[in-house]
């Protein structure tokens, strides 16, 4: 099992993957529930045809590669692509932190020393599992297994991921990132990333992710648990290009304590089906969260994405702002739930989703669901779907641009807001992407 | 030309000199603005018949962008918001396109937005929450740095309060002072009073009824169009 592809989801397979990883006897029978629920649930009832999707041609666990304490000693092909994708530049500038994950193992780690110093934990998920026995106090309790079939698969088979603790009062000042990169056909991936920031700290997590197109169809079903307690800052974004053989279903939600901020930032831009919606839960009075999210569903792609966000406390607000532009035949749908409940006295929530159609075959839906069980609640909502002006066009091709260039702008424009909000090296990649495929569209 | 099948202009000849301002008048809805939104090359509008020559080149025959390049420019009447798209780097990208270096854009740049006072609109999007007022001056803005060889100018005083007045005029009179050959588009003379058009056209109905000299001007603010309606 160690370095090829298992290819069948047994309760064997799970047994000697928890074996193999050298996991305490919780995690193991944490995972056979986990099996357990994922064979007795359905595939979810709403969304995208998920009925190519064969369980039966995945790789559970793959590990191509070795970890490595420098770049330099990684295989020459992956060490190519991270060079590429400027990992290592990144990491001298701009990280406090940097792993790397390859199929289902994470190869490459550092942290800064003044981080480290800090008391912060940037670790493997393995790693912190088998080192930190506290770690079961949060590990799927803010998502069960049995919250849905992908969660469930999730816990039975997941591997490698990132696990952040931050301690009471620190403020990390420069972002930590984790790069995941799927590099086996059909293989999936199932990292878990676990955030915990104590009261007062504050913390900014970045995720790229990317994979080389195969023909058959690769799952990358990772989830994301943040626990933001009494006025923790958490930032988590994510920039997602996997290739157009990649399922992409993914779970991430955030506890947000008293006081607590949790942002969740992403742009989709890849993946040949995804479903996420990011969730936090607004615990503590006077929490708050906001998701920014930019799609940019292209032809034959299906982007399902939205964002939950529940009040259980008085004085909560949230914020959910989405931006989709969608080309060829590609289909972007955005669901943005907010529920308050009785108690969440004074909450106020804004949902604002706008679309951008470029073509006469793009799809879009948005599906807003506002529950309120109290009056004391301020909620909004703005929906908007068009395609680009031509007397937008027609003025800037006015002032001497052609159509392409006015094209860039305006498309550009429309996901700035979201798109300031991502750092600078995804939003310069994200802005390339937008402009190669809409040059293809004028012709 | 016509619109959607549907004749608007039938009979439009005009010649515009270099470095000099003339106006274009007549009553609404007479065809002034259809004259300034054909000629830059709106899309919906057919030329059934006609040529617009800059230095001997028709540009009829040229997409929007081809006819910007050449020289010819249109100050839009109600110019629309572009979203999330930075005032400083659309004027970068439109001044390269007219040939302009990045540090003479630089250079002109900040000249500009002193000229017509625009200094604190600097890092706004282009025309998003600008007053009726603000976006003439932006439009002028824009001319300014484009330098037009033909300047079309559609309403530039509508909803202008007096000091915009006199700061739009004065950026007018630099536009031809450099050489551009302007034409000012109006159903009312205020603006001609600040600058004074060497050449007074008068359109009704699609067609051009008068052509006179700057005192032709006076007398339709005085009697109104039915001077020229004969």
């Amino acid at each position: 099992m160690t370095k090829g592809a298992a290819r069948t989801l047994t309760r064997e397979f799970v047994e000697a993957l928890s074996v193999e990883k050298g996991e305490p006897a919780w995690m193991r029978a944490h995972r056979e529930r986990c099996l357990a629920a994922f064979e007795k649930m359905p595939l979810p009832r709403f969304g995208p045809d998920l009925s190519s999707l064969d369980f039966s041609d995945l790789a559970y666990y793959a590990r191509p590669v070795e970890p490595v304490r420098r770049w330099e000693d990684l295989p020459e092909e992956i060490r190519r692509t991270f060079n590429a994708l400027r990992l290592p530049e990144a990491e001298q500038k701009a990280l406090a932190g940097l792993g790397a994950q390859v199929d289902s193992e994470v190869v490459y780690r550092s942290l800064l020393e003044e981080v480290r110093a800090q008391g912060v934990i940037f670790a493997s998920m393995d790693t912190a599992v088998r080192d930190h026995p506290w770690v079961k106090d949060y590990f799927m309790q803010a998502i069960p297994p049995e919250d849905n079939k992908f969660a469930a698969l999730h816990g039975a088979v997941w591997s490698g991921g990132t696990f952040i603790w931050v301690p009471p009062g620190v403020e990390v000042k420069v972002p930590l990132q984790a790069y995941y990169r799927m590099q086996t056909e059909a293989v999936g991936q199932f990292e878990h990333t676990l955030i915990v920031a104590e009261p007062g700290s504050s913390v900014h997590y970045i995720e790229g992710c990317s994979a080389p197109r195969f023909s058959r169809a690769a799952l990358h079903s990772g989830m994301v648990e943040i626990f933001a307690k009494e006025g923790a800052r958490v930032r988590f974004t994510t920039v997602q290009n996997w290739s157009k053989n990649v399922y992409n279903l993914n779970n991430k939600r955030a506890l947000a304590y008293a006081g607590a901020a949790v942002d969740w930032v992403s742009g989709s831009l890849g993946s040949k089906v995804t479903m996420l919606y990011p969730t936090t839960v607004l615990l503590g009075p006077g929490a708050r969260t906001e998701n920014l999210a930019f799609t940019f569903a292209q032809d034959g792609m299906w982007l399902d994405s939205g964002a939950r966000a529940l009040h259980r406390a008085p004085d909560t607000t949230s914020r959910l702002v989405s931006r989709s532009v969608v080309q060829g035949t590609g289909k972007s749908v955005f669901r943005g739930t907010v529920h308050v409940y009785p108690q969440a006295k004074g909450a106020k929530a804004h949902v604002e989703c706008s679309t951008l159609l470029l073509t006469p075959d793009a799809k879009t839906e948005t599906i807003p669901i506002l529950n309120a069980e109290t009056d004391d609640v301020e909620l909004g909502h703005e929906a908007t779907v068009g395609r680009v002006s031509q007397e937008k066009l027609f003025y800037l091709m006015s002032r001497g641009l052609s159509e392409s260039q006015a094209m860039s702008l305006i498309v550009n424009g429309f996901v700035s807001p979201i798109l300031k909000e991502i750092p600078l090296e995804y939003s310069v990649e994200l802005r390339g992407i937008l402009e190669m495929s809409f040059e293809r569209a004028i012709g | 030309m016509s619109v959607g099948g549907e004749p608007i202009l039938r009979g439009v000849d005009l010649a515009l000199a270099p470095g000099r301002v003339h106006a274009l008048m007549g009553p609404n809805g007479s065809g002034k603005s259809t004259l300034a939104l054909t000629l830059a090359g709106e899309p919906g509008y057919t030329v059934t018949r006609g040529r617009a020559l800059l230095e001997g080149e028709d540009l009829l025959a040229l997409p929007p962008h081809e006819r910007a390049r050449k020289g010819l420019l249109l100050a839009f009447q109600y110019p629309p918001e572009i979203e999330g798209v930075a005032l400083r780097e659309f004027l970068r990208l439109a001044c390269a396109e007219r040939g302009q270096g990045f540090c003479e854009f630089q250079r002109n740049y900040p000249r500009a937005l002193a000229r017509l006072r625009m200094e604190a609109f600097d890092g706004r999007e282009l025309n998003v929450g600008f007053s009726g007022g603000e976006k003439k001056r932006a439009e002028l803005l824009q001319l300014f740095l484009l330098r037009p060889k033909v300047a079309l100018l559609d309403e530039p005083d509508s909803g202008v309060d007096v000091d915009a007045l006199r700061l739009i005029a004065d950026a007018i009179r630099d536009l031809a002072g450099s050489g551009a050959a302007v034409l000012i588009i109006t159903h009312y003379p205020r603006i001609l009073e600040h600058v004074p058009p060497s050449d007074v056209f008068v359109v009704d109905r699609g067609r051009i009824v008068e052509h006179g000299g700057p005192d032709l001007a006076q007398r339709i603010g005085e009697e109104g169009f039915e001077v020229v309606r004969g």
